[in-house]
C-alpha cells in the first residue's frame, strides 16, 4: 500500500496542552513543525481538565512562592519526584500561566483585577488559576487558537503508531489517517511525544478513548527507558451512579470550594485518615478545617484536601468497611455548606453534569462519588531540563513523561506540567533539529510497519477487539487496581499474555475508511504492552507509596523511597531494574523537610483505621 | 423524566453509509440504567457493527465531539439520556446535516477549521506600568460566556444560511465563528481590527437572527443576543455612522471600507442571494 510522506524538523505527536505548547515553541524557534493528533483539534484530554492550573502567582496569598509549591509537590509525590523537574515546574509555572493571558485566556479574577486562585488538595495556599470548573477548555482553546494563528501545520484525526529509527536515533514516525485509512509517514529530526496516558486499560476511568498508551508503547519499542510505571493515580472523586457515567470526573474543586466527604453514617471520615507525614499541615477538628477556608494563617488545611492517593485509599476503606453509599461510593456534600448561587457560579459544569446525567441537583443534595483511574505518574524517563528521552531525537512532555510527580500528582500540577515541560520539550527539540543532520527513514521499516497496519484485515481473525478490550479493562480493574497483591499481579500478567495472544487474532470487518474496530485492534497492542509494564513494575516495588498500594507491603519503605523502577524492552521482552533517584541538593532538601512517609497505609483489608482514631 | 432502575432492551436506528448514500439500520441492544444515546451506539459497535463510525471523547458534554441528529434534533449524544424517550418510541440517530458525510455518524467538519484560520488573532494592549494585567470579573464574564463554546458545531448544523445553501459557506462563517469573533472583539485587552472582515469575509449580514443556533447550544451561550446582535451593532456603528466611518478611514489611511454610509436596516435584513426556506 502507498505511504504518504512528509518531512519536518520537529513532529509533535498529541495536541493536548503539552503537544500544543511544544509545537508553538518549536515553530517560534524556526523549526519546521507539524502537530499530529488522533482527534479533531481541541478535543484532546486537556479539554476535560476542570479545577485549575497550579502556579505560585501569590495573587491571593502573597506568602506563596515557588519554594512552597516545590515543597508541596515533593511531599505530595512522597519524595519520589525528580527534584529538578519539580523545581523547574514550581519556578516556571507562573510565567507559563501569565503567557496564556497574553494569548487571550480569561481566568477568573480577584477583586483587584488579578488572576484568582483556588484551593486544591495538597497545596498549602490557594494556588490554582482557573475558569470556574472548565479550566482545561480555556487552556486548550487558547493554545489551539495561538497555534493556528502561528500557522503550524496540523494533521487531525491522524494516528501515529510507531517511531521510525535510524540506528540508535529517531528518524520519524508512521501511522494512518483515521478518516481515509491511508498510511502516512513523517521523516523528522526530532519527535516530541505528548500522547498522555493509558487510562483506557482500566474499566472505571475518567479518560477518553484516546488514552491507549501510544507514546509509552512507541518509546518502549524504540528502546527508550520508562520509570515508575506502577505509579497510577486513582482520583478519589468520580461519579458512581448511574452505571453508564461511572468514572466521570468530579473536580477536586468541589472540596477546594468547601465540599466535604461523608460516609453513609454522615461522618466526615477523612479526619480518621491523616498520616503523620501530613499531620503538621492538616486540621484535626471539623472546626479548624472549616475555619481554614477563610483564615489560613491560624488554621490548618481540611483533611478533605489531603493528596489524592490518601483520599482515594480512605474512600476505598470506608466502602469496604460497609460505610459506603447504596451504589458503592461515599457522599460529597457541598449543598449543605455553600449557597446555591455560589455552587452554580463556581462549579457550573459539575452542576450541569449531575443534573443532566444523574438527576441530582448538587445545590440541594450530596453527590455519590468514588475513585476512578485518572492519571499515570510513571512513563517515559526524561532529562529534567530538556525533556529528552533516552533515545536521541526523542522528547516527551506531559502525562506521557515521568518523574515530575513522583508517586502521586497533586491536583492542578498537571496543567502547569504540560505548559512548563511542553515549552521545554519544544525548545530542546527545535535546537536539536538545528544541530543534527537529517536522519534516513529506512524504507524497510516503513514497509514492515505498513504490513502490521494491514494485518487485522488480512489475517482472517475471529476475535472481537471490543471483547478483548473489555476483558483487559476488567483485568486491570480487578487485579492492578487501587490495592494490589503479589498473587493478583501475577494473575494479571498471566491474563495479559492470553489477551495478547487473542489480540493477535483480532479480526476486522468493513473498509479502512473511519473504522473504529480496526483502530481498536491496533490500539490493543499498545494497551496490553503498557499494562504489562504497569503490572510488572507493581510487582517489583514491594512497598506502598503514593499511587501504588500493596496490601502485602502496606508501609512505605525508605529503601524503596530512593529508587526508580526502570522498564526497558530488550530482545522483545521487558527488562526491569531499579536505579537510585538523583539526590536532592542540600538547599532544596531544607525546603522539603527531613521527615519521610512512614506508617502503614489504609488498604481496606482490615477494619482498623490509621491515624489512631476510632 | 424518570429514574430507571431495571435494565430493558432498546432499539435504535442508526444511519449507516458514506458520501455515496446510506440508510437507517435498526439494532437492538440491552440498556443499563442512566444510559445516554452514545452508550447505546458504543454497545452496537461492540456487539453488532464493529466498523460503525462515531466521534467521541469526554462523554461528559465537555469536548463537543459526539454531535449528531437524534430524531432530527441536533444533540450531543453523550448528554442525551435514553429515558428522554418513551418506551417503544422510535429513536433514529443520523449525522449532522450541514457537513458532508464521511461515514455513518462522522462528517467532514473541516469547514469550521478552515474558517478559524481566517480569524485575526488576539492582540493585547500594553501591560499596566507595574507589568501586570488587570481585568475585572464583571468585564471578563461576558466574554467567558463565549469561551464556554465546546466547538460541537451544532449551531453551524442548524443555521439556515449554511444548512439550506451549501454555496453560502464560501462567504459565511456561521454562528460558531461569530461567537469566536465576539469573544475577541469584546475581550477587555484586545486591540486587533476585525470589523471589516466580520462584515465582508465572515458574512455577518447573512444572519437573519432566527435564533436557531441559540436554541441548540448545549452550553447555553446566548449566541444571537449576546454575540451576533452586538457584533451587528458594531458593524453598523463602524460603517454607517458617518463620523466613525470617516475617522476609521483617516486612521488607517489605507483602502477605504467598501461599505458606504447607508440605511441601518439594510444590514439587519438578510441580503442572502437565496433566502432560507424555513
Amino acid at each position: 500500500m502507498d505511504v504518504e510522506r512528509h518531512e519536518y524538523d520537529v513532529v509533535v505527536i498529541g495536541a493536548g496542552g503539552a503537544g500544543l505548547r511544544a509545537a508553538i515553541e518549536a515553530h517560534a524557534l524556526g523549526a519546521k513543525t507539524a502537530i499530529v493528533c488522533k482527534s479533531l483539534l481541541g478535543k484532546a484530554h486537556t479539554v476535560m481538565a476542570e479545577g485549575g492550573i497550579a502556579a505560585a502567582l501569590g495573587n491571593v496569598w502573597p506568602e506563596d512562592n515557588w519554594k512552597v509549591h516545590f515543597r508541596d509537590t515533593m511531599r505530595g509525590g512522597k519524595l519520589l519526584n525528580n527534584w529538578r523537574m519539580a523545581q523547574l515546574h514550581a519556578q516556571e509555572a507562573p510565567d507559563r500561566v501569565l503567557e496564556l493571558e497574553e494569548w487571550g485566556a480569561l481566568f477568573d479574577r480577584t477583586n483587584d483585577g488579578l488572576i484568582l486562585q483556588r484551593d486544591f488538595g495538597g497545596h498549602r495556599y490557594a494556588r490554582l488559576a482557573h475558569v470556574g470548573d472548565r479550566t482545561g477548555l480555556e487552556m486548550i482553546r487558547t493554545l489551539q487558537d495561538h497555534a493556528v494563528a502561528s500557522g503550524i501545520d496540523v494533521f487531525m484525526e491522524c494516528t501515529l503508531r510507531h517511531l521510525i529509527t535510524d540506528g540508535q536515533r529517531v528518524a520519524g514516525a508512521i501511522g494512518y489517517w483515521r478518516q481515509s485509512g491511508g498510511l502516512i509517514a513523517f521523516g523528522a529530526k526530532a519527535v516530541v511525544l505528548a500522547t498522555g496516558g493509558v487510562g483506557k486499560a482500566w474499566k472505571v476511568t475518567s479518560n477518553s478513548w484516546e488514552y491507549t498508551g501510544d507514546g509509552i508503547a512507541m518509546a518502549l519499542e524504540a528502546g527508550a527507558d520508562l520509570i515508575d510505571m506502577e505509579m497510577t493515580q486513582f482520583h478519589p472523586t468520580a461519579m458512581v451512579w448511574p452505571l453508564s457515567v461511572r468514572g466521570i470526573l468530579v473536580t477536586e474543586g468541589v472540596r477546594g470550594d468547601g465540599g466535604t466527604l461523608k460516609n453513609s453514617k454522615g461522618d466526615r471520615f477523612m479526619f480518621k485518615y491523616i498520616p503523620d507525614f501530613f499531620r503538621a499541615d492538616t486540621a484535626d477538628t471539623e472546626r479548624e478545617a472549616d475555619a481554614w477556608y477563610e483564615d489560613k494563617k491560624n488554621n490548618r488545611r481540611t483533611p478533605d484536601l489531603l493528596p489524592r492517593d490518601e483520599v482515594a485509599r480512605a474512600i476505598n476503606t470506608e466502602v469496604k468497611a460497609g460505610r459506603g453509599t447504596e451504589h458503592g461510593g461515599v457522599f460529597l456534600d457541598i449543598a449543605s455548606r455553600r449557597p446555591a448561587d455560589y455552587i452554580r457560579r463556581r462549579l457550573p459544569s459539575m452542576y450541569h453534569q449531575f443534573k443532566e446525567l444523574a438527576d441530582v441537583d448538587i445545590t440541594k443534595e450530596a453527590m455519590e462519588v468514588g475513585p476512578t483511574l485518572h492519571y499515570i505518574m510513571g512513563g517515559i524517563r526524561v532529562d529534567a531540563d530538556t525533556a529528552a528521552a533516552t533515545v536521541p531525537g526523542l522528547y516527551a512532555a506531559g502525562e506521557v513523561a515521568a518523574g515530575m510527580h513522583g508517586a502521586n500528582r497533586l491536583g492542578g500540577n498537571s496543567l502547569s506540567d504540560l505548559l512548563v515541560f511542553g515549552k521545554r520539550a519544544g525548545q530542546a527539540a527545535a535546537e536539536y533539529s538545528k544541530r543534527t543532520p537529517a536522519p534516513r527513514a529506512d524504507d524497510a521499516q516503513v514497509g514492515a510497519y505498513a504490513q502490521r497496519f494491514a494485518a487485522p484485515f488480512e489475517r482472517g481473525g475471529t476475535e472481537n477487539p471490543y471483547a478483548i478490550h473489555a476483558e483487559l479493562q476488567d483485568t486491570m480493574q480487578e487485579l492492578v487496581g487501587i490495592i494490589r497483591r503479589r498473587d493478583e499481579l501475577e494473575e494479571a500478567l498471566a491474563r495479559l499474555e492470553r489477551l495478547r495472544a487473542r489480540a493477535a487474532r483480532a479480526g476486522v470487518k468493513g473498509s479502512r475508511v473511519y473504522n473504529p474496530g480496526w483502530h481498536l485492534a491496533l490500539d490493543l497492542e499498545n494497551l496490553i504492552a503498557v499494562s504489562e509494564a504497569v503490572a510488572r513494575s507493581a510487582l517489583v516495588r514491594e512497598e506502598s507509596r503514593g499511587g501504588h498500594t500493596r496490601e502485602d507491603f502496606p508501609k512505605p519503605d525508605p529503601e524503596w523511597g530512593s529508587k526508580n523502577v526502570v522498564t526497558r524492552r530488550r530482545d522483545g521482552r521487558l527488562v526491569l531494574t531499579t536505579e537510585p533517584l538523583p539526590p536532592v541538593p542540600g538547599e532544596l532538601r531544607a525546603l522539603i523537610g527531613d521527615d519521610k512517609p512512614g506508617e502503614k497505609v489504609a488498604t481496606g483489608s482490615e477494619p482498623a483505621i490509621v491515624g489512631g482514631k476510632e | 423524566m424518570t429514574t430507571e432502575t431495571v435494565a430493558r432492551e432498546v432499539r435504535m436506528k442508526v444511519w449507516r453509509g458514506d458520501a455515496t448514500g446510506g440508510e437507517f439500520v435498526e439494532f437492538a441492544v440491552p440498556s443499563d440504567p442512566g444510559m445516554v444515546v452514545l452508550d447505546v451506539v458504543h454497545r452496537i459497535q461492540a456487539t453488532h457493527a464493529p466498523d460503525l463510525a462515531v466521534r467521541w471523547n469526554c462523554k461528559a458534554g465537555k469536548c463537543g465531539s459526539c454531535s449528531a441528529e437524534v430524531n432530527g434534533h441536533p444533540k450531543l449524544m453523550c448528554m442525551t439520556r435514553m429515558n428522554e424517550f418513551a418506551p417503544g418510541e422510535e429513536i433514529a440517530v443520523s449525522p449532522v446535516k450541514s457537513f458532508p458525510v464521511i461515514k455513518d455518524l462522522v462528517t467532514d467538519v473541516s469547514f469550521n477549521y478552515e474558517k478559524a484560520k481566517t480569524v485575526p488573532p488576539f492582540k493585547p494592549k500594553p501591560k499596566d506600568p507595574d507589568g501586570k494585567r488587570r481585568m475585572y470579573q464583571e468585564d471578563v464574564e461576558r466574554v467567558q460566556e463565549f469561551h464556554k463554546c465546546i466547538e460541537c458545531f451544532l449551531c453551524q448544523d442548524v443555521c439556515h444560511v449554511i444548512r439550506d445553501h451549501e454555496d453560502n459557506k464560501r462567504s459565511f462563517s456561521g454562528p460558531r465563528m461569530f461567537v469566536r469573533l465576539a469573544a475577541l472583539e469584546m475581550h477587555p485587552l484586545d486591540t486587533n481590527e476585525r470589523i471589516d472582515l466580520i462584515r465582508a469575509q465572515h458574512g455577518l449580514g447573512y444572519c437573519n437572527i432566527t435564533k436557531c443556533c441559540t436554541e441548540v447550544c448545549p452550553e447555553d451561550i446566548h449566541i444571537t443576543d449576546n454575540a451576533i446582535i452586538p457584533l451587528k451593532e458594531r458593524v453598523v456603528t463602524a460603517h454607517y455612522d458617518p463620523l466613525a466611518w470617516a475617522l476609521r478611514r483617516i486612521r488607517r489611511a489605507g483602502p477605504a471600507s467598501p461599505a458606504p454610509p447607508g440605511p441601518q436596516s439594510k444590514e439587519f435584513a438578510a441580503p442572502t442571494p437565496k433566502p432560507p426556506s424555513a
